[in-house]
């Protein structure tokens, strides 16, 4: 029989008992759209987090002052003023597996240019700063090693602030205060745009750091000094390779804590996406198993199908249709609803994927290949759970069913 | 006239939980091509498994069964499938037409597994449903057609292939006397018009007497087998 007929029947067949059909589908029709919604969710939360550390920048380490230890009382990171410049400068000139090395203090101030004013986070850095964290310079140029001799009063600006306090105007040469000291603008930098947390990283103002230091801050210390690694394999190797470096500066015997602490963005940023991959994995499966629940209805169904039917397939059987031609007929009949399912199921999916992204402002990503595989999946489940429905219908005997009542 | 059937010592018995049931000890017969047959005989005497083998929904414990000089009661069950759908035409008590299904599907529903093109089939339906004087009600459902329509699409979806042999049985049996008459003239009608072999499954003897041959079954075996003079004529008009 073609292939065209055996689908026309089983259309027929399904016509006849729409809502049973429905029904039935939408177990199915959930278990896809589930599948769906969930992967696009998990999706988006893993591209976030990429997107998230890439602008940390890459093979990026963090080193924090240590906790003060006093009396027993051990303060939080960052309480003691044990960083330098000069572990900067050594770890630079000392280390192999580390490429750059740029000390920050960051404090938030109120910019002012001219009649306008605007309050944003001062950044005091070196000029590897630029490296370490992938900054580009879109107009003037960024700080140089004669800045930080100096203690230049130079800034950098970032877009947001260039836009803040001077709208359409040339920022570049331009005067701006920071506590009544003023600044000339030699760079405007690149737009970076937002983080995954939402904060806007061109909302910033980059000076020298021995400026900041210097003249604004009036301290000798640094608040904390970035590391960016020669490669991603050697983030570890630099890792261990500070902590020696830093005991031995800072004299810390062998059985002290050390007086710092060393940060890894990239495992932090593994963990993250870990933990996203975990989910998807998850809420996948789960998703899976109503897909799975969907095919047991299919399947259930198509049993009473059979039965309902038996008269009808004595019939077809006495006027000279061969087992597989029942079998086929009752097959398609399976694969028809899931198909239909997992159809209805890909636009219920990337719909509601669509409203989670708009209502619940939650990235999500559909990947098509993943539509593909649902539905070929919904396809297999059909298949699957109506194969025995089918031999159990094929192998009937027609005596048998033409006398069932 | 020539062999169409040839029923040789055929035996069935069938299996109840541990009870063994003869249907049919030995049975052996021969049908032209051409003949009327009714099969008479009470429930029990093996009648219905003598059509079930002859339609070759059924296999014999021992003995051949020969159609068109072929030996068929042992083929697989495809093999019989083919047969069926070219070479025999059933015709049931209870009609078995597929329900919600118009006269002209079910007319066309043994086509549907031996290749015809839609075009073709639509013709050839249309053309054996005009036979059984059913050429204004194609599109009627069963449930719309009074029984005895009901049985004429039934023996129409039976021609459909031009089978050289046609099963009936008990045709008659939900029908009243009237329709009964009428049906039966028609199967008479096509034995004598149209050269098909009839069998005939009945219990009542004034609806085998449209039949030339009539044979009796008890016990599983035939106790009589003759050609009767007298048949009742074909309904003029």
């Amino acid at each position: 029989m073609q292939a065209f007929m055996t689908l026309r029947i089983a259309l027929r067949a399904l016509a006849r008992n729409k809502l049973r059909a429905f029904l039935t589908m939408l177990g199915i029709i959930i278990g896809v759209g589930a599948v769906i919604a969930m992967v696009a969710i998990g999706e988006g939360a893993k591209s976030t987090i990429r997107a998230q550390i890439a602008a940390l920048g890459t093979n990026v380490l963090i080193v924090l002052p240590g906790s003060n230890v006093q009396g027993g009382v051990r303060a939080g990171f960052g309480n003691v003023n044990t960083l330098l410049d000069s572990d900067a400068k050594a770890m630079a000139r000392e280390l192999p597996s580390v490429a750059f090395v740029s000390p920050v203090l960051r404090r938030q101030d109120q910019v002012v240019a001219g009649n306008l004013n605007w309050g944003t986070w001062a950044q005091g850095v070196a000029p590897e700063f630029q490296q370490i964290r992938d900054w580009q310079v879109a107009e003037g140029r960024f700080l140089h090693e004669g800045d930080m001799d100096s203690a230049a009063k130079v800034a950098v600006i970032g877009q947001t602030v260039a836009r803040q306090l001077f709208g359409n105007d040339d920022a570049l040469d331009a005067v701006i205060r920071i506590r009544n000291i003023p600044f000339r603008v030699v760079g405007i930098l690149g737009a970076k745009g937002q983080t995954g947390q939402g904060t806007d990283q061109d909302d910033t103002i980059m000076i020298p750091y021995t400026t900041m230091q210097k003249r604004l801050m009036r301290i000798t210390w640094v608040q904390s000094i970035v590391v960016k690694a020669v490669s991603a394999e050697r983030v570890e190797e630099a890792e261990e390779q500070i902590t020696l470096l830093l005991r031995q500066r800072h004299r810390i015997g062998p059985e002290r804590e050390d007086d710092f602490n060393v940060r890894n963005l990239s495992d932090i940023a593994e963990a993250a996406t870990t933990t996203a991959r975990v989910m998807a994995v998850l809420l996948g499966s789960v998703a899976s198993i109503s897909l799975l629940v969907g095919g047991i209805g299919i399947m259930n169904i198509m049993l009473v199908s059979v039965t309902e039917r038996t008269r009808e397939i004595g019939i077809r059987m006495a006027v000279g249709a061969r087992s597989r031609d029942i079998m086929l007929q009752f097959l398609v009949e399976a694969v028809v609803m899931a198909a239909t399912g997992g159809l209805i199921g890909i636009l219920l999916g990337v719909g509601s994927s669509e409203v989670i992204k708009q209502w619940a402002q939650w990235p999500t990503l559909i990947d098509p290949a993943i539509i593909a595989i649902a539905f070929l999946f919904s396809g297999a489940v059909g298949v699957f759970f109506g194969f025995y429905p089918a031999k159990k219908a094929a192998n009937l005997d027609p005596i048998d069913a033409l006398r069932y009542e | 006239m020539s062999e169409l059937i040839r029923v040789e010592d055929v035996h069935k018995t069938y299996r109840m939980g541990d009870v063994e049931v003869p249907a049919l000890r030995g049975i052996n017969l021969t049908i032209e091509h051409g003949e009327f047959v009714a099969v008479m005989g009470s429930s029990g005497s093996g009648k219905s498994t003598l059509m079930n083998i002859l339609g070759c929904l059924d296999r014999p414990n021992t003995g051949k069964y020969f159609l068109e000089g072929h030996e068929v009661g042992s083929l697989k069950p495809d093999q019989w499938a083919y047969i069926r759908n070219k070479r025999i035409g059933f015709v049931f008590q209870g009609f078995n037409l597929l329900s919600r299904t118009t006269a002209l599907e079910n007319v066309e529903l043994p086509m549907m597994y031996n290749g015809f093109a839609g075009q073709e089939r639509h013709q050839r339906a249309i053309e054996v449903l005009s036979l059984v004087g059913l050429d204004k009600r194609l599109d009627h459902t069963p449930n719309q057609l009074s029984g005895g329509q009901q049985q004429r699409v039934a023996i129409a979806r039976a021609l459909v292939n031009r089978p050289s042999l046609i099963l009936a049985d008990e045709p008659t049996g939900n029908l009243d006397s009237a329709t009964s008459n009428e049906i039966m003239a028609l199967f008479q009608q096509l034995n004598t018009g149209q050269g098909i072999t009839i069998i005939l499954v009945t219990h009542e003897a004034d609806i085998a007497a449209y039949a030339r041959r009539q044979i009796i079954f008890r016990d599983g075996l035939v106790i009589s087998d003759r050609v009767s003079e007298q048949v009742i004529a074909k309904m003029e008009h």
